[in-house]
């Protein structure tokens, strides 16, 4: 071997008799496939063992925050699509309810009814995107097929409702973009009736299988008190044995209503959060049923804010009063009191909470977004550590991130 | 839990308006103190978000740094807030050793806001890259953002790239808060000295 191959330190021993090695330092990402976006991970290895992580995230940052001081409430609709883009549903509603809770206005049955619906089925779309990128991680690609093929439907079903598959800027403060379509509601009904079946034929391919046990029991274990000081929430939270969901415990959209159950694990390993997201799809498929069930009549939007919400369009062709107060309302923004507020909810990825400080007037002054993925990521040093790289894979895999929210 | 139940062995705590959530503003210095003692005697054990705001420049104080904390047992929340008494350097003690979550926060809040955290153990950037010259959640920092090298020289000498502001000053839905009419308060969206198809001028910035 030519000298300036060799290694330097080869066959040197320390102190204590054993072999010198030297660290190795490991960039994961921020294109790598189980870095699921752009996350990237500055790793310290001691052979295939991490001894320290560093996560860098910001390469998906676009400033929403910043953004959101410089639009009109209702402009910034779409920009919440774009946090947690697996569930944009559930962002719209979460963004929603803040800024009513800032006008302190609340919005009638039904439309509270259409948005839980919304929101949990968002939450399958998006624990089915979890499952199967986690199954890919893992080594396991069928559950990616049969799971997408199951968000096609939702897909399907969005699209109808919304007017877009992936984007869908379904709310409006004080109400929604539009009532649902006639026949839309029968159609969720139908979905959940043929999901249930699929997806315990998805978890089968997973649940008692060896590999996927080999990769995931054990692996990652947040403890009870780290989850809770490291501001953990959703999944990786309730995985870990703490019961926390705002859905319960300070309902908002009429969650109160419903029955189902928290899933909540016992040991916090990837195993169990991929069987809280199990259970958590088979709760949500509950709330649909019920609240289609039980699905109101009357008013689709607030009906007494007219500075908040939109009058019908075929009144702002017709009547001058209606077409001052849209032109007031997209010009100005809805108007809001002054004062701050904070709301959060139960998303799919953990507790989403907008913060907004108000000067009155139709912009924020400032708003920011309290994201479960930022949260959910700030533990990584601490859990990687001692573990080996491809079970680094595992746990990123579990945690169920997604950087639009990380970043925002 | 409001002021009044904490005016006993916090005399200094005041009560802060708010439209939901009980609310108190604390001095700078007391954070610690009296987030400890929220966490350990009054329940509140889970931080929910540690973030800033900015008043604008010539307010005094301009900075305020607030936190939301969350009982898991009785299921309320309460928001805290401390003025930085500095303007120019602002900056207030640090909670990470009170809930390790807060160290990602307090970075942001740094990274954004430029509010320095007294013995936070790893006081770096976090969604903007280490040695990013502004402070992008400032108000003075302009919606379309404002030229800067970008981090790796490797890169920048290969292709030349820059982080450069929007075109139209970030437009053009650019409203601002506070202002009654939103014709005024758009001025910045006629900006149309340079767009997606005029070039950006020679030597301006």
């Amino acid at each position: 071997m030519p000298a300036e191959y060799a290694y330097p330190d080869a066959g040197a021993k320390n102190a204590a008799g054993e072999f010198e090695t030297e660290k190795m330092s490991l960039s994961m990402g921020p294109s790598h496939p189980s870095t699921h976006g752009v996350l990237r991970l500055q790793m310290e290895l001691d052979g295939e063992v991490v001894t320290k992580a560093d996560p860098v995230i910001g390469y998906l940052h676009r400033g929403d925050e910043k953004i959101a001081e410089n639009m009109t409430y209702n402009q910034f609709v779409p920009y919440t699509d774009r946090l947690d883009y697996l569930a944009p549903l559930a962002n719209n509603m979460a963004y929603a309810i803040a800024v009513e809770r800032l006008a302190k206005l609340e919005v009638p049955a039904r439309c509270q009814a259409i948005r839980v619906i919304t929101a949990e089925l968002a939450r399958i779309s998006a624990h089915l995107m979890g499952l199967g990128a986690y199954g890919i991680d893992v080594g396991a690609w069928t559950v990616f097929l049969y799971s997408f093929t199951e968000r096609e439907k939702l897909y399907r079903l969005f699209e109808e409702l919304t007017g877009a598959r992936f984007t869908t800027s379904y709310t409006r403060i004080g109400g929604l973009q539009r009532d649902v379509p006639p026949g839309w509601i029968e159609k969720v009904g139908g979905f959940c009736e043929q999901f249930l079946p699929l997806l315990e034929e998805m978890l089968q391919l997973l649940t008692r299988n060896k590999i996927f046990l080999d990769r995931s029991v054990g692996i990652g274990v947040i403890t009870k008190e780290d989850a809770l000081a490291y501001g953990l929430t959703g999944p990786n939270l309730r995985g870990s044995g703490v019961p926390f969901d705002l859905r319960k415990d300070k309902p908002y959209s009429g969650y109160e209503q419903y029955d189902f159950d928290v899933a909540v694990g016992t040991k916090g390993d990837c195993y169990d959060r991929y069987l809280v997201r199990a259970e958590e799809m088979r709760q949500s498929v509950r709330i649909l049923q019920q609240a289609i069930a039980k699905f109101p009549d009357g008013p689709w939007h607030a009906t007494d804010a007219r500075k908040i919400f939109a009058p019908p369009k075929d009144k702002i062709l017709t009547s001058m009063e209606e077409l001052i107060q849209n032109f007031m309302l997209v010009t100005e923004g809805p108007q809001m009191p002054a004062g701050e507020v904070y709301f959060e909810a139960e998303n799919p990825k953990g507790t989403l909470g907008f913060y907004i400080v108000s000067k009155g007037g139709g912009v924020p002054w400032r708003l920011k977004i309290r994201s479960p993925s930022f949260c959910n990521l700030s533990i990584l040093p601490k859990v990687c550590v001692g573990n080996m790289v491809s079970d680094v894979v595992s746990i990123l895999g579990s945690l169920d991130f997604v950087m639009g929210e990380c970043d925002r | 839990m409001t002021a009044a139940d904490l005016k006993a062995q916090f005399p200094e705590v005041t009560e802060r308006p708010s439209l939901d959530h009980p609310a108190v503003n604390v001095p700078a210095a007391g954070v610690p103190a009296l987030l400890r003692h929220l966490r350990d005697a009054a329940g509140f054990d889970f931080l929910a978000d540690v973030t800033a705001v900015d008043w604008s420049q010539g307010v005094s104080p301009r900075f305020t740094v607030v936190y939301h904390l969350y009982s898991t047992e009785r299921h309320d929340y309460l928001r805290v807030a401390a003025d930085c008494p500095d303007d120019a350097a602002p900056a207030v003690p640090t909670i990470t050793d009170l809930w390790a979550g807060a160290n990602w926060h307090e970075r942001e809040a740094y990274d954004m806001f430029g509010i320095g955290f007294a013995g936070h153990p790893d006081l770096r950037r976090i969604l903007m890259w280490e040695g990013y010259p502004y402070f992008p959640l400032r108000k003075e920092f302009p919606l379309a953002g404002i030229d800067a090298e970008l981090p790796d020289p490797d890169v920048v000498a290969e292709t030349g790239a820059k982080a450069r502001p929007a075109p139209m000053a970030g437009g053009p839905f650019v409203a601002s808060s506070g202002e009654v009419n939103l014709a005024e308060a758009e001025p910045r969206a006629k900006d149309e000295s340079w767009n997606e198809r005029r070039p950006k001028p020679e030597g301006t910035d």
